[in-house]
Protein backbone atom coordinates (compact mmCIF):
# COMPACT_ATOMS: atom_id res chain seq x y z
CA UNK A 1 0.00 0.00 0.00
CA UNK A 2 2.83 2.41 0.79
CA UNK A 3 4.83 2.13 -2.40
CA UNK A 4 6.61 5.11 -3.80
CA UNK A 5 5.27 8.55 -2.95
CA UNK A 6 6.50 11.84 -4.38
CA UNK A 7 5.01 15.27 -3.75
CA UNK A 8 5.79 17.98 -6.31
CA UNK A 9 5.28 21.19 -4.40
CA UNK A 10 6.28 24.82 -3.87
CA UNK A 11 7.10 25.88 -0.33
CA UNK A 12 4.65 28.83 0.11
CA UNK A 13 1.71 27.06 -1.54
CA UNK A 14 -1.18 26.64 0.93
CA UNK A 15 -2.50 23.90 -1.37
CA UNK A 16 0.75 21.94 -1.14
CA UNK A 17 0.67 22.39 2.63
CA UNK A 18 -2.64 20.54 2.78
CA UNK A 19 -1.12 17.37 1.38
CA UNK A 20 1.98 17.77 3.55
CA UNK A 21 -0.22 17.91 6.66
CA UNK A 22 -2.35 14.93 5.60
CA UNK A 23 0.72 12.78 4.94
CA UNK A 24 2.36 13.88 8.21
CA UNK A 25 -0.79 13.22 10.24
CA UNK A 26 -0.78 9.66 8.95
CA UNK A 27 2.96 9.25 9.34
CA UNK A 28 3.43 8.37 5.67
CA UNK A 29 6.96 8.77 4.34
CA UNK A 30 7.32 10.51 0.98
CA UNK A 31 9.82 12.38 -1.15
CA UNK A 32 9.27 16.15 -1.25
CA UNK A 33 10.39 17.85 -4.46
CA UNK A 34 10.55 21.61 -4.69
CA UNK A 35 9.42 23.05 -8.03
CA UNK A 36 10.64 26.32 -9.49
CA UNK A 37 7.39 27.66 -10.93
CA UNK A 38 9.25 29.87 -13.43
CA UNK A 39 10.99 26.77 -14.71
CA UNK A 40 8.69 23.81 -14.25
CA UNK A 41 10.19 20.34 -14.37
CA UNK A 42 9.41 17.93 -17.20
CA UNK A 43 7.98 15.63 -14.58
CA UNK A 44 5.46 18.24 -13.43
CA UNK A 45 4.38 19.03 -16.99
CA UNK A 46 4.05 15.33 -17.71
CA UNK A 47 2.14 14.52 -14.53
CA UNK A 48 -0.26 17.47 -14.68
CA UNK A 49 -0.62 18.42 -18.36
CA UNK A 50 -4.15 19.81 -17.89
CA UNK A 51 -3.19 22.47 -15.32
CA UNK A 52 0.65 22.38 -15.10
CA UNK A 53 0.29 23.24 -11.41
CA UNK A 54 1.51 22.04 -8.05
CA UNK A 55 0.89 20.20 -5.85
CA UNK A 56 1.03 16.86 -7.62
CA UNK A 57 1.08 13.68 -5.59
CA UNK A 58 2.68 10.80 -7.47
CA UNK A 59 1.84 7.37 -6.05
CA UNK A 60 3.63 4.44 -7.68
CA UNK A 61 4.15 6.57 -10.76
CA UNK A 62 0.50 7.65 -11.04
CA UNK A 63 -0.37 11.33 -10.51
CA UNK A 64 -3.13 12.71 -8.31
CA UNK A 65 -3.70 16.43 -8.90
CA UNK A 66 -5.65 19.08 -6.97
CA UNK A 67 -5.05 19.35 -3.24
CA UNK A 68 -8.59 18.48 -2.11
CA UNK A 69 -8.56 15.38 -4.28
CA UNK A 70 -5.13 14.45 -2.90
CA UNK A 71 -6.28 14.77 0.71
CA UNK A 72 -9.34 12.59 0.00
CA UNK A 73 -7.15 10.06 -1.82
CA UNK A 74 -4.62 9.94 1.03
CA UNK A 75 -7.46 9.51 3.53
CA UNK A 76 -9.02 6.67 1.52
CA UNK A 77 -5.80 4.75 0.82
CA UNK A 78 -4.40 5.11 4.36
CA UNK A 79 -7.78 4.92 6.03
CA UNK A 80 -6.61 3.11 9.16
CA UNK A 81 -4.40 5.94 10.41
CA UNK A 82 -5.67 9.28 11.71
CA UNK A 83 -8.85 9.53 9.62
CA UNK A 84 -9.50 13.07 8.38
CA UNK A 85 -12.84 12.77 6.66
CA UNK A 86 -15.87 11.87 8.80
CA UNK A 87 -17.42 8.44 8.33
CA UNK A 88 -21.03 9.64 8.52
CA UNK A 89 -22.30 10.68 5.04
CA UNK A 90 -24.02 13.83 6.32
CA UNK A 91 -20.97 14.96 8.31
CA UNK A 92 -18.87 14.32 5.22
CA UNK A 93 -21.20 16.47 3.15
CA UNK A 94 -20.91 19.28 5.71
CA UNK A 95 -17.11 19.01 5.71
CA UNK A 96 -16.97 18.98 1.89
CA UNK A 97 -19.25 22.01 1.76
CA UNK A 98 -16.91 24.04 3.97
CA UNK A 99 -13.80 22.93 2.10
CA UNK A 100 -15.51 24.04 -1.12
CA UNK A 101 -16.34 27.37 0.59
CA UNK A 102 -12.70 27.82 1.63
CA UNK A 103 -11.56 27.06 -1.91
CA UNK A 104 -14.00 29.52 -3.46
CA UNK A 105 -13.25 32.39 -1.11
CA UNK A 106 -10.11 32.43 1.02
CA UNK A 107 -7.34 32.24 -1.57
CA UNK A 108 -8.95 34.69 -3.97
CA UNK A 109 -9.83 37.24 -1.30
CA UNK A 110 -6.42 36.92 0.32
CA UNK A 111 -4.79 37.48 -3.07
CA UNK A 112 -6.85 40.64 -3.58
CA UNK A 113 -5.69 41.93 -0.20
CA UNK A 114 -2.02 41.83 -1.16
CA UNK A 115 -2.45 42.65 -4.85
CA UNK A 116 -4.80 45.63 -4.73
CA UNK A 117 -5.22 49.01 -3.07
CA UNK A 118 -7.91 51.48 -2.16
CA UNK A 119 -11.54 50.49 -2.47
CA UNK A 120 -10.87 47.10 -4.05
CA UNK A 121 -8.59 46.17 -1.17
CA UNK A 122 -11.02 47.51 1.42
CA UNK A 123 -13.83 45.38 -0.04
CA UNK A 124 -11.60 42.31 -0.13
CA UNK A 125 -10.62 42.79 3.52
CA UNK A 126 -14.24 43.17 4.55
CA UNK A 127 -15.33 40.04 2.70
CA UNK A 128 -12.31 38.09 3.94
CA UNK A 129 -13.20 38.84 7.56
CA UNK A 130 -16.84 37.96 6.90
CA UNK A 131 -15.75 34.58 5.54
CA UNK A 132 -13.52 33.92 8.55
CA UNK A 133 -16.42 34.82 10.83
CA UNK A 134 -18.65 32.33 9.01
CA UNK A 135 -15.98 29.70 9.54
CA UNK A 136 -15.75 30.66 13.22
CA UNK A 137 -19.50 30.03 13.41
CA UNK A 138 -19.03 26.58 11.92
CA UNK A 139 -16.21 25.82 14.37
CA UNK A 140 -18.36 26.83 17.34
CA UNK A 141 -17.03 25.44 20.58
CA UNK A 142 -15.21 22.53 18.98
CA UNK A 143 -11.48 22.04 19.45
CA UNK A 144 -11.07 21.49 15.73
CA UNK A 145 -13.50 21.59 12.82
CA UNK A 146 -13.08 17.82 12.88
CA UNK A 147 -14.17 17.65 16.52
CA UNK A 148 -11.63 16.23 18.93
CA UNK A 149 -9.09 15.56 16.22
CA UNK A 150 -7.85 17.32 13.11
CA UNK A 151 -10.20 16.88 10.18
CA UNK A 152 -10.62 17.66 6.51
CA UNK A 153 -11.72 21.27 7.03
CA UNK A 154 -8.84 21.94 9.47
CA UNK A 155 -6.33 20.59 6.94
CA UNK A 156 -7.87 22.66 4.15
CA UNK A 157 -7.93 25.93 6.10
CA UNK A 158 -4.93 26.06 8.43
CA UNK A 159 -2.31 26.47 5.64
CA UNK A 160 -3.67 29.95 4.95
CA UNK A 161 -2.47 30.96 8.42
CA UNK A 162 1.07 31.08 7.01
CA UNK A 163 -0.15 33.93 4.76
CA UNK A 164 -1.99 35.88 7.49
CA UNK A 165 0.99 38.01 8.44
CA UNK A 166 1.47 38.99 4.77
CA UNK A 167 -2.24 39.83 4.41
CA UNK A 168 -2.13 41.89 7.62
CA UNK A 169 0.94 43.88 6.60
CA UNK A 170 -0.33 44.51 3.08
CA UNK A 171 -3.84 45.30 4.22
CA UNK A 172 -2.93 47.12 7.41
CA UNK A 173 -5.32 45.24 9.67
CA UNK A 174 -5.28 42.62 12.40
CA UNK A 175 -6.97 39.30 11.77
CA UNK A 176 -6.74 38.35 15.44
CA UNK A 177 -8.54 41.52 16.50
CA UNK A 178 -11.43 40.71 14.17
CA UNK A 179 -11.46 36.91 14.54
CA UNK A 180 -9.95 35.87 17.87
CA UNK A 181 -11.63 32.45 17.81
CA UNK A 182 -10.02 31.69 14.47
CA UNK A 183 -6.56 32.54 15.81
CA UNK A 184 -7.19 30.48 18.94
CA UNK A 185 -8.05 27.54 16.68
CA UNK A 186 -4.91 28.15 14.59
CA UNK A 187 -2.77 28.07 17.73
CA UNK A 188 -4.26 24.73 18.73
CA UNK A 189 -3.50 23.35 15.26
CA UNK A 190 0.04 24.70 15.34
CA UNK A 191 0.70 22.65 18.47
CA UNK A 192 0.46 19.58 16.29
CA UNK A 193 3.74 18.57 14.74
CA UNK A 194 2.10 17.64 11.45
CA UNK A 195 0.87 21.22 11.06
CA UNK A 196 3.84 23.09 12.54
CA UNK A 197 6.29 21.25 10.30
CA UNK A 198 4.21 21.70 7.16
CA UNK A 199 3.73 25.46 7.35
CA UNK A 200 6.53 27.87 6.42
CA UNK A 201 7.46 30.82 8.59
CA UNK A 202 5.01 33.73 8.15
CA UNK A 203 7.81 36.27 7.78
CA UNK A 204 9.32 34.24 4.96
CA UNK A 205 5.97 34.20 3.19
CA UNK A 206 5.72 37.99 3.64
CA UNK A 207 9.19 38.44 2.09
CA UNK A 208 8.12 36.24 -0.78
CA UNK A 209 4.99 38.36 -1.33
CA UNK A 210 7.08 41.55 -1.28
CA UNK A 211 9.31 40.04 -3.98
CA UNK A 212 6.27 39.12 -6.08
CA UNK A 213 4.91 42.64 -5.71
CA UNK A 214 8.20 44.01 -7.01
CA UNK A 215 8.26 41.62 -9.94
CA UNK A 216 4.66 42.41 -10.92
CA UNK A 217 4.99 46.09 -10.17
CA UNK A 218 2.17 46.05 -7.63
CA UNK B 1 -33.84 4.26 3.54
CA UNK B 2 -37.46 5.44 3.40
CA UNK B 3 -37.51 9.12 4.09
CA UNK B 4 -38.28 12.58 2.94
CA UNK B 5 -36.23 14.07 0.14
CA UNK B 6 -36.83 17.59 -1.12
CA UNK B 7 -34.89 19.26 -3.88
CA UNK B 8 -34.74 23.01 -4.52
CA UNK B 9 -33.76 23.64 -8.13
CA UNK B 10 -34.15 25.86 -11.13
CA UNK B 11 -35.06 24.73 -14.64
CA UNK B 12 -32.22 26.52 -16.46
CA UNK B 13 -29.40 25.70 -14.06
CA UNK B 14 -27.01 22.96 -15.22
CA UNK B 15 -26.00 22.41 -11.58
CA UNK B 16 -29.59 21.87 -10.59
CA UNK B 17 -30.18 19.52 -13.55
CA UNK B 18 -27.18 17.45 -12.48
CA UNK B 19 -28.74 16.72 -9.14
CA UNK B 20 -32.05 15.95 -10.85
CA UNK B 21 -30.29 13.39 -13.06
CA UNK B 22 -28.55 11.86 -10.06
CA UNK B 23 -31.86 11.53 -8.20
CA UNK B 24 -33.46 9.85 -11.21
CA UNK B 25 -30.52 7.50 -11.80
CA UNK B 26 -30.88 6.23 -8.24
CA UNK B 27 -34.69 6.23 -8.52
CA UNK B 28 -35.02 8.28 -5.33
CA UNK B 29 -38.50 9.70 -4.83
CA UNK B 30 -38.40 13.41 -4.10
CA UNK B 31 -40.44 16.57 -3.89
CA UNK B 32 -39.25 19.24 -6.30
CA UNK B 33 -39.40 22.94 -5.50
CA UNK B 34 -38.81 25.24 -8.50
CA UNK B 35 -37.09 28.39 -7.30
CA UNK B 36 -37.63 31.81 -8.79
CA UNK B 37 -34.13 33.20 -8.40
CA UNK B 38 -35.42 36.77 -8.26
CA UNK B 39 -37.72 35.79 -5.40
CA UNK B 40 -36.17 32.93 -3.45
CA UNK B 41 -38.27 30.94 -1.01
CA UNK B 42 -37.62 31.44 2.72
CA UNK B 43 -36.84 27.69 2.84
CA UNK B 44 -33.99 28.05 0.37
CA UNK B 45 -32.52 30.96 2.31
CA UNK B 46 -32.81 28.95 5.50
CA UNK B 47 -31.28 25.80 4.00
CA UNK B 48 -28.41 27.55 2.22
CA UNK B 49 -27.70 30.74 4.17
CA UNK B 50 -24.06 30.88 3.08
CA UNK B 51 -24.56 30.98 -0.71
CA UNK B 52 -28.37 31.32 -1.05
CA UNK B 53 -28.17 29.27 -4.26
CA UNK B 54 -29.70 26.25 -5.90
CA UNK B 55 -29.41 23.30 -5.98
CA UNK B 56 -30.08 22.26 -2.40
CA UNK B 57 -31.03 18.73 -1.41
CA UNK B 58 -32.92 18.36 1.85
CA UNK B 59 -32.87 14.86 3.31
CA UNK B 60 -35.04 14.41 6.41
CA UNK B 61 -34.81 18.16 6.95
CA UNK B 62 -31.01 18.17 6.72
CA UNK B 63 -29.77 20.40 3.88
CA UNK B 64 -26.86 19.67 1.55
CA UNK B 65 -25.67 22.39 -0.82
CA UNK B 66 -23.24 22.51 -3.81
CA UNK B 67 -23.99 20.09 -6.64
CA UNK B 68 -20.86 17.94 -6.31
CA UNK B 69 -21.21 17.69 -2.54
CA UNK B 70 -24.84 16.65 -3.06
CA UNK B 71 -23.92 14.00 -5.63
CA UNK B 72 -21.26 12.43 -3.40
CA UNK B 73 -23.68 12.51 -0.46
CA UNK B 74 -26.30 10.73 -2.55
CA UNK B 75 -23.79 8.12 -3.67
CA UNK B 76 -22.84 7.37 -0.06
CA UNK B 77 -26.40 7.34 1.25
CA UNK B 78 -28.19 5.40 -1.51
CA UNK B 79 -25.95 2.55 -2.56
CA UNK B 80 -27.84 1.37 -5.65
CA UNK B 81 -26.44 2.34 -9.05
CA UNK B 82 -23.13 3.65 -7.69
CA UNK B 83 -21.74 6.76 -9.38
CA UNK B 84 -18.13 6.68 -8.19
CA UNK B 85 -15.81 3.74 -8.88
CA UNK B 86 -14.64 1.59 -5.96
CA UNK B 87 -10.92 1.94 -6.64
CA UNK B 88 -9.34 4.92 -4.83
CA UNK B 89 -7.21 5.97 -7.78
CA UNK B 90 -10.10 5.80 -10.23
CA UNK B 91 -12.19 7.85 -7.81
CA UNK B 92 -9.45 10.47 -7.68
CA UNK B 93 -9.45 10.57 -11.50
CA UNK B 94 -13.25 10.93 -11.71
CA UNK B 95 -13.15 13.76 -9.17
CA UNK B 96 -10.24 15.40 -11.02
CA UNK B 97 -12.02 15.56 -14.38
CA UNK B 98 -15.27 16.69 -12.72
CA UNK B 99 -13.37 19.52 -11.05
CA UNK B 100 -11.68 20.28 -14.38
CA UNK B 101 -15.10 20.74 -15.97
CA UNK B 102 -16.35 22.98 -13.16
CA UNK B 103 -13.18 25.00 -12.56
CA UNK B 104 -11.92 25.34 -16.14
CA UNK B 105 -14.43 24.50 -18.85
CA UNK B 106 -17.49 26.18 -17.35
CA UNK B 107 -15.79 29.54 -16.65
CA UNK B 108 -14.33 29.53 -20.17
CA UNK B 109 -17.75 28.79 -21.67
CA UNK B 110 -19.14 31.66 -19.62
CA UNK B 111 -16.62 33.98 -21.27
CA UNK B 112 -18.00 33.12 -24.72
CA UNK B 113 -21.07 35.28 -24.43
CA UNK B 114 -18.96 38.19 -23.25
CA UNK B 115 -16.21 38.33 -25.85
CA UNK B 116 -16.08 39.20 -29.51
CA UNK B 117 -13.64 39.25 -32.41
CA UNK B 118 -10.10 38.08 -31.71
CA UNK B 119 -10.77 37.60 -28.00
CA UNK B 120 -13.66 35.36 -28.91
CA UNK B 121 -11.42 33.29 -31.19
CA UNK B 122 -8.94 32.85 -28.35
CA UNK B 123 -11.71 31.78 -26.01
CA UNK B 124 -12.88 29.19 -28.53
CA UNK B 125 -9.33 27.88 -28.84
CA UNK B 126 -9.11 27.59 -25.08
CA UNK B 127 -12.39 25.66 -25.03
CA UNK B 128 -11.09 23.33 -27.73
CA UNK B 129 -7.98 22.57 -25.66
CA UNK B 130 -10.16 21.79 -22.67
CA UNK B 131 -12.53 19.64 -24.73
CA UNK B 132 -9.52 17.68 -25.99
CA UNK B 133 -8.76 16.69 -22.38
CA UNK B 134 -12.26 15.23 -22.11
CA UNK B 135 -12.10 13.65 -25.59
CA UNK B 136 -8.92 11.81 -24.51
CA UNK B 137 -10.61 10.65 -21.33
CA UNK B 138 -13.27 8.84 -23.39
CA UNK B 139 -10.77 6.70 -25.31
CA UNK B 140 -11.75 3.03 -25.15
CA UNK B 141 -14.85 3.77 -23.08
CA UNK B 142 -18.57 3.84 -23.70
CA UNK B 143 -19.14 6.36 -20.95
CA UNK B 144 -16.80 8.46 -18.80
CA UNK B 145 -17.70 5.99 -16.06
CA UNK B 146 -16.64 3.02 -18.21
CA UNK B 147 -19.33 0.52 -19.09
CA UNK B 148 -22.10 2.58 -17.60
CA UNK B 149 -23.01 6.13 -16.72
CA UNK B 150 -21.26 7.44 -13.62
CA UNK B 151 -20.11 10.47 -11.63
CA UNK B 152 -18.17 12.12 -14.44
CA UNK B 153 -20.93 11.50 -16.99
CA UNK B 154 -23.36 13.39 -14.74
CA UNK B 155 -21.04 16.40 -14.59
CA UNK B 156 -20.19 16.11 -18.29
CA UNK B 157 -23.84 16.64 -19.25
CA UNK B 158 -22.73 20.22 -19.82
CA UNK B 159 -21.40 18.87 -23.15
CA UNK B 160 -24.94 17.91 -24.15
CA UNK B 161 -26.07 21.42 -23.23
CA UNK B 162 -23.22 22.85 -25.33
CA UNK B 163 -24.32 20.70 -28.27
CA UNK B 164 -27.96 21.80 -27.88
CA UNK B 165 -26.94 25.46 -27.63
CA UNK B 166 -24.87 25.05 -30.79
CA UNK B 167 -27.85 23.71 -32.72
CA UNK B 168 -29.90 26.74 -31.70
CA UNK B 169 -27.36 29.57 -32.04
CA UNK B 170 -25.57 28.07 -35.03
CA UNK B 171 -22.22 28.59 -33.31
CA UNK B 172 -20.75 25.09 -33.34
CA UNK B 173 -18.06 24.88 -30.71
CA UNK B 174 -18.29 21.10 -30.62
CA UNK B 175 -17.48 19.73 -34.06
CA UNK B 176 -17.84 16.04 -34.88
CA UNK B 177 -14.50 16.10 -36.74
CA UNK B 178 -12.52 17.44 -33.83
CA UNK B 179 -14.36 15.58 -31.07
CA UNK B 180 -15.74 12.30 -32.47
CA UNK B 181 -15.70 10.48 -29.14
CA UNK B 182 -17.55 13.26 -27.35
CA UNK B 183 -20.11 13.20 -30.14
CA UNK B 184 -20.60 9.47 -29.85
CA UNK B 185 -21.01 9.88 -26.10
CA UNK B 186 -23.60 12.63 -26.59
CA UNK B 187 -25.57 10.43 -28.98
CA UNK B 188 -25.33 7.53 -26.56
CA UNK B 189 -26.56 9.43 -23.51
CA UNK B 190 -29.29 11.26 -25.39
CA UNK B 191 -30.83 7.87 -26.17
CA UNK B 192 -31.40 7.41 -22.43
CA UNK B 193 -34.85 8.43 -21.23
CA UNK B 194 -33.55 9.52 -17.84
CA UNK B 195 -31.09 11.93 -19.49
CA UNK B 196 -33.75 13.42 -21.71
CA UNK B 197 -36.03 14.00 -18.74
CA UNK B 198 -33.35 16.24 -17.27
CA UNK B 199 -32.67 18.32 -20.36
CA UNK B 200 -34.32 21.67 -20.93
CA UNK B 201 -37.58 20.95 -22.75
CA UNK B 202 -37.53 21.99 -26.42
CA UNK B 203 -40.12 24.73 -26.03
CA UNK B 204 -37.98 26.46 -23.38
CA UNK B 205 -34.63 26.27 -25.18
CA UNK B 206 -34.78 29.69 -26.83
CA UNK B 207 -35.53 31.29 -23.45
CA UNK B 208 -32.67 29.37 -21.95
CA UNK B 209 -30.18 30.61 -24.58
CA UNK B 210 -31.26 34.18 -23.95
CA UNK B 211 -30.92 33.74 -20.19
CA UNK B 212 -27.48 32.18 -20.60
CA UNK B 213 -26.30 34.94 -22.91
CA UNK B 214 -27.45 37.61 -20.48
CA UNK B 215 -25.81 36.22 -17.37
CA UNK B 216 -23.99 32.97 -18.11
CA UNK B 217 -22.47 32.45 -14.69
CA UNK B 218 -25.42 33.28 -12.54
CA UNK B 219 -27.88 30.60 -13.59
CA UNK B 220 -27.86 29.12 -10.12
CA UNK B 221 -27.77 32.46 -8.35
Amino acid sequence: MAGELVLLDFWPSPFGMRSRIALAEKGIPYEYREEDLRNKSDLLLQMNPAHKKIPVLIHNGKPVCESVIQVQYIDEVWHDKAPLIPSDPYQRAVARFWVDFIDKKIYELGSKIWKTKGEEQANAKKEFIECLKLLEGELGDKTYFGGESLGYVDVALVPFYSWFYAYEKCGDFSIEAECPKMIAWVKRCMQKESVAKSLPDQEKVYEFILQLKKVFGI
Amino acid sequence: MGEEVKFHGMWASPFSRRVELALKLKAIPYQYIEEDLSNKTPSLLRYNPVHKKVPVLVHNDKPVAESMVIIEYMDETWENNPFLPRDSYERAMARFYAKFIDDKLLPTLAKLGQTAGKENEETIEEIHEQLKVLEDELKGKQFFGGQRIGYLDIVAMILVWLHLAGSITGQKILSTEKFPLIYEWIERVMKMEVVNECLIPEEKRQDWIQLAQRAPKSASN
